[in-house]
Parts: C-alpha cells; structure tokens; sequence
C-alpha cells in the first residue's frame, strides 16, 4: 500500500533525525553528568564537570553573555534606523548597500577576522578588549537584524502610515515613537534574539579575534575539548545549552505568524 | 455637538506646478480659490493631478518654486503637514494597526497634548457620532472596510482639523457601500460646515458632494462649476464626455437647421461653422407616431429598466444615440423610430 510506504519512508526519516541530532546532544549531555565517561554510566551521575566548568569558564560565560547584549545594543542603534532608511527610501543606492551589509555573512568569518586584524591588529589597546570581538560580531549579526526589522517594515504601508499620524500633527520623533517602532515591534524582537543566538555561539571569527584574556563561551568550549577531559567539554556543551535554549525557544515563538482574521461586513 | 471648533479657512492656490524628481510634469502651473466652509470635489481620470493638488494644499507635498498656498490668507507652502491643522483621510485609510479604534481616534488629541479626560470625552463623542460606539476597543484588524472607513473619517475629524480632505475614501468598497457611505459624509459635511476637499474619479460621487467640481485633465483645470453647470454646460469635449453620457452628431448647419445623416434639427442659434452638435441623452425624446419629426432611425438595442428603456439607436453615425425612454411602448430591435431634440440642449464644443 501506498499509504504505508509513506509512513516507513517518515519513519525513517524521523529516525535519521534522532540519530544525528537528539542521539549525540542526549549522549553529550550524558556524557558531562558521568563520572567517567569511558566506564560508562555505571560510574554514576555527577555535577563536578559542570562545577569544574563554571571555575575554569565562568568568565567565558560572562564575557559571552555581556558581549551579546551590547552587540544587541549596537545593531539595535544601527540596525533599526538603517532598516527604516532602506524601507523609505528605495533607490539604486539603498538597494546597493542591503545588499553589501548581508556580505560579512556570506564571507567565511575567517576571511572577516583576518582581515580586521590586518587593519586594526596594531591598535594594542583595541586589539586586546573585548570591543575587538564586538566589532566582529556587529559585523556578522548586523544583516540579520536590519533584515528582519526590513522585512516587517516592507509589509505595512509605512509611508501612508506616517502621512496618516503626519496629518494628526505628529512631527518626525513622535511618528518613529508611536507608529514606526510599535509597527515593527515583531520585527525587532525576532532580529534581537537572532542577534544575541548568533552573538553566543559565533565561532568562527571569534576564535582569530580572541586573546587568552578574552574567551568567549564557543572558544572556551573548543579550548575545553581540545586540553581537557572529555567530561568537562560535555559539561561545558551542557552548560552553553542552558543558556542557548531558551533563547531558541522564544525565538520559535515570536516567529509564528499571527492568524490572518477575516471580517465581514456588518449590515447595517 | 459635530462643530469643529475651528473657523472654516478659506484655501488659495496660485500657480501651484509640480514635477516629480524624475522629470514627470503632475501638474501644470494652477489658480484656485476654495471659499471657507464649500466642499469642493477634484475629479479626473487616473494620473491627471487630482490627487496631487490635494497632497499640496494637505502639505504632503511642495509646489514647484513660484507656487503658493494660502489658508486665509496666510502662506502654508513650506508648513509641513503636522503643523496645517488639515484632517485627512486616506484611501487605504492609514489606520495605525498598533492601536484601537479609540486610540485611533484619539492619537492626534494625545499629539497636542490634551488632558486625558477631554480626549476620552472627544473619542466617545466621535464614536457616537459615527455610531461606532461598540467598536471603541476593537484592533484595526478586526474591523470590516466600512468600519475602517468610519473610524478614518472620526480620526480626522476629532482634532477639529481647519479642513478635511479626502483622498478617494470611498474607492475601496464595494458599490453598495459606497452608496450608503456617500449619504453620511455628505450629511457629515453639512453638518460640520467644514472647508472640504474631495478627491474622486467617480463622477456620481463629485456631482452627489460637490458645493463645486473642479474637473482635471492632464495636470490641468479643464473646469470649475457648481455640478449643474458642469453638466449642462461643460467646458471642452474632456468634460463633456467624462461627466455622464454625450451623444454625438455630426453634419452642417444652413438656414437655421442642422442636417446630419438621419435628417434635420431645426435650431434658430445655431452657429454656423458647428459641424458636430452634443447633447444629453434626456434632451432626445423618441415622438409618437404620426407627430411630425426631421430625424429618423433604427433601434439597435432597447434595454426595459422598469422606470423607463435606455435605447441604443442606430442614426448613420461611429456611435449611436442613447435615448432614455419613459413611454409604454414595447421596443424591438431593428424598429423605425422618430426623434425629437430640444434644441436648448444642444451644445457645440
């Protein structure tokens, strides 16, 4: 029968998706709660790798935490303006530079790294803060937040809009308070916790931006990996889910659309 | 009380041009003077600056350099549109999707920073008088077309705006709608004796609100009139043609008679160089049978509408004549029929 053809074909599949990503993440986690890993579970539970992550990283955590918030900051302050430029104004020159800002994540973020070392490795003082790693970052999660703000923006009739609150008397600041920003309120919600996910896990470029002074979570992780037990690595990878998943979670939410609602005439 | 608390002010706009960044000529240089308190209507086709005239005087948009707009005198051209205290609304309405009907509606009274107490009052008053009460706290969304077409008119309204204009507001409804709508901003307008300026391409809904009709072509004034004179007496064919239905001879003129294919008219004024006469489709009467008549011709089409027949009558011209008929007489298609002019009707352009 067809029908059960489907069904084994999904099957299989839904058994795929569990055996490369609910398997590994469950065994990794398991793996950072065992007391020995290569004894097996019989060796019995334990939080002293999740102990022993939060001394040696906390301050990769907190460097991770702070660094995606004031990343946050920073596209909010330039992306949301920046999105209602390209949103207004569609010339061949906005069109241009949407285009341009959406390079730095097309570019391996190793080619980014390099080349803001390259330029800017000399200023010590820059090279060796945490702003180094936030310019990169900026770079990197600013495309996403203009575009998701761009995206609601693109939807509503913004121009007509602010024509409307305009012919109420609602000079520019009052209109960007009341009508623009409430408007894209969706839009902004989502670009931010877009921002902050990609802030906290960037790898790539933050493992070339890096000093030992400046270790973010995902390097830390690497670094955990690469030195130490293989518990502790599992512990750290359970310790950035902790952070991670529910960030993910209010994501999916915010990202539901609303039910379109249908109204009929009223005869009246 | 619907007043608007505001005076009604007197709107003046000379030579008034406006050409679009890319090289597009909107509007040809314009004089107009809309007296306080009149409701004038801008008709047009699609593209012959209507709306763009009206987007001058709302401050939306600047006239080229040279151009003015007065309020009662006073210059407004370089006000923006938040500072000419003008209600408008839109054709897709603009309501803000972000707020309720009630915040809608008291969005400009928060703007000029109005107690509180006195904006609820003044929402409740505009909600009542649109009779849209239960719908105070409903989203934007949640409301049907005429609804939003309501809560629009009660926006800009309750900041007793100096003017109100309105940019094709009934566009977007059905014919039904439209009808019963059009009574209410009609009876509106009376009663709030506002200065009002009406964009549309609907020519029944120009004739049904207009104080006066200023009929656009092309970017520019082909007419202004009360909606009699504009009907009965337009100014060029444009006008004549746009507004209603115009039949159509064409022929000489000798000894005070007109002949045209299908026979004579006779017609004392007649000015000797017409070669093509226009008239309403009520100024031609089909005659009884044995009355005398100098025009003949044969019926294309006969439509019964119940008060009366719209016939479609063949006279040897590119179109045929349409005759609305009001006597008890069965029509049939290929029928002889007579007719008869009122030569007060016709019109040489």
């Amino acid at each position: 029968m067809k029908r059960r053809g489907l069904f084994y074909l999904q099957l299989g599949f839904t058994l795929l998706v569990c055996a490369f990503l609910v398997v590994p993440v469950f065994l990794s986690i398991m793996a950072g709660l065992t007391v020995n890993y290569f004894v097996g579970i019989e060796s019995g539970l334990t939080l002293r790798w999740v102990m022993e992550v939060w001394n040696g990283y906390r301050d990769t955590i907190f460097l991770s935490i702070g660094l995606s918030l004031a990343c946050l900051a920073v596209t909010l302050v330039i992306g949301v303006p920046a999105a209602y430029v390209l949103a207004k104004r569609q010339t061949a020159l906005t069109r241009a530079l949407e285009e341009m800002l959406v390079l730095p994540v097309a570019v391996p973020g190793l080619a980014t790294a390099l080349a803001l070392i390259v330029t800017y490795g000399s200023l010590s003082g820059f090279r060796t803060s945490w702003a180094f790693i936030l310019v990169g970052h900026v770079l990197f999660t600013l495309p996403f937040m203009v575009r998701s703000v761009l995206a609601v923006l693109s939807a509503i009739d913004l121009k007509t809009l602010e024509e409307g609150a305009a012919s109420l008397g609602a000079g520019f600041w009052p209109r960007f308070r009341d009508i623009v920003l409430p408007n894209c309120r969706q839009g902004i919600l989502a670009g931010s916790l877009m921002v902050v996910t990609l802030s906290m896990g960037e790898f790539n470029m933050t493992w070339l931006l890096h000093t030992p002074f400046t270790k973010t979570l995902p390097v830390g992780l690497a670094d955990a990996y690469a030195s130490l037990r293989l518990e502790i690595g599992s512990a750290y990878t359970l310790v950035f889910f902790l952070m991670i998943m529910p960030l993910l979670l209010a994501l999916q939410a915010f990202a539901k659309p609303r039910p379109a609602k249908f109204v009929a005439e009223d005869a009246e | 009380m619907t007043d608007t608390g505001n005076k009604p002010v007197s709107i003046a706009l000379t030579n008034c041009s406006k050409t679009f960044p890319d090289g597009t000529r909107a509007l040809e240089p314009l004089d107009l003077a809309i007296h306080a308190g009149e409701t004038v209507v801008f008709l047009g086709p699609s593209g012959c600056g209507k709306t763009t005239t009206l987007r001058i005087i709302a401050g939306l948009e600047e006239p080229d350099a040279g151009g003015k707009v007065l309020f009662d005198g006073v210059d407004v051209t370089h006000l923006p549109i938040e500072q000419r205290n003008v209600g408008m609304v839109f054709q897709s309405y603009a309501l803000f999707p972000n707020m309720t009907v009630a915040g809608n509606i008291g969005y400009g009274l928060k703007i000029r920073k109005v107690p509180d107490a006195q904006i609820k009052a003044r929402v409740s008053e505009m909600l009542a008088m649109m009779q849209i009460t239960r719908l105070a706290d409903r989203r934007i969304d949640q409301l049907s077309g005429g609804q939003r077409q309501r809560v629009a008119l009660a926006r800009a309204i309750a900041v007793r705006p100096r003017a109100l204009l309105l940019d094709e507001p009934l566009t977007a409804l059905d014919a039904k709608l439209r009808d019963t709508l059009r009574l209410e901003i009609d009876s509106l307008l009376r009663s709030l004796g506002i200065t009002a300026i009406y964009v549309t391409h609907d020519q029944a809904e120009a004739m049904a609100l207009g104080d006066r009709i200023v009929v656009m072509e092309h970017g520019r004034v082909a007419q202004i009139g009360k909606p009699r004179e504009i009907y009965q007496r337009p100014a060029t064919r444009f006008v004549a043609e746009f507004i209603g239905t115009m039949n159509r001879l064409t022929g000489s003129v000798s000894n005070g008679t007109f002949t045209c294919k299908a026979g004579g008219i006779a017609w004392p004024e007649a000015p000797s160089s017409a070669t093509e006469i226009l008239f309403r489709p009520e100024d031609i009467r089909v005659v009884e049978s044995g009355e005398a008549t100098g025009l003949k011709g044969t019926v294309a089409a006969a439509f019964f509408l119940g008060d009366r027949t719209r016939l479609f009558v063949d006279v040897g011209e590119a179109q045929p004549l349409v005759i609305e008929s009001t006597a008890r007489r069965d029509f049939s298609h290929g029928d002889r029929v007579g007719l008869a002019i009122d030569p007060r009707g016709l019109l040489v352009l």
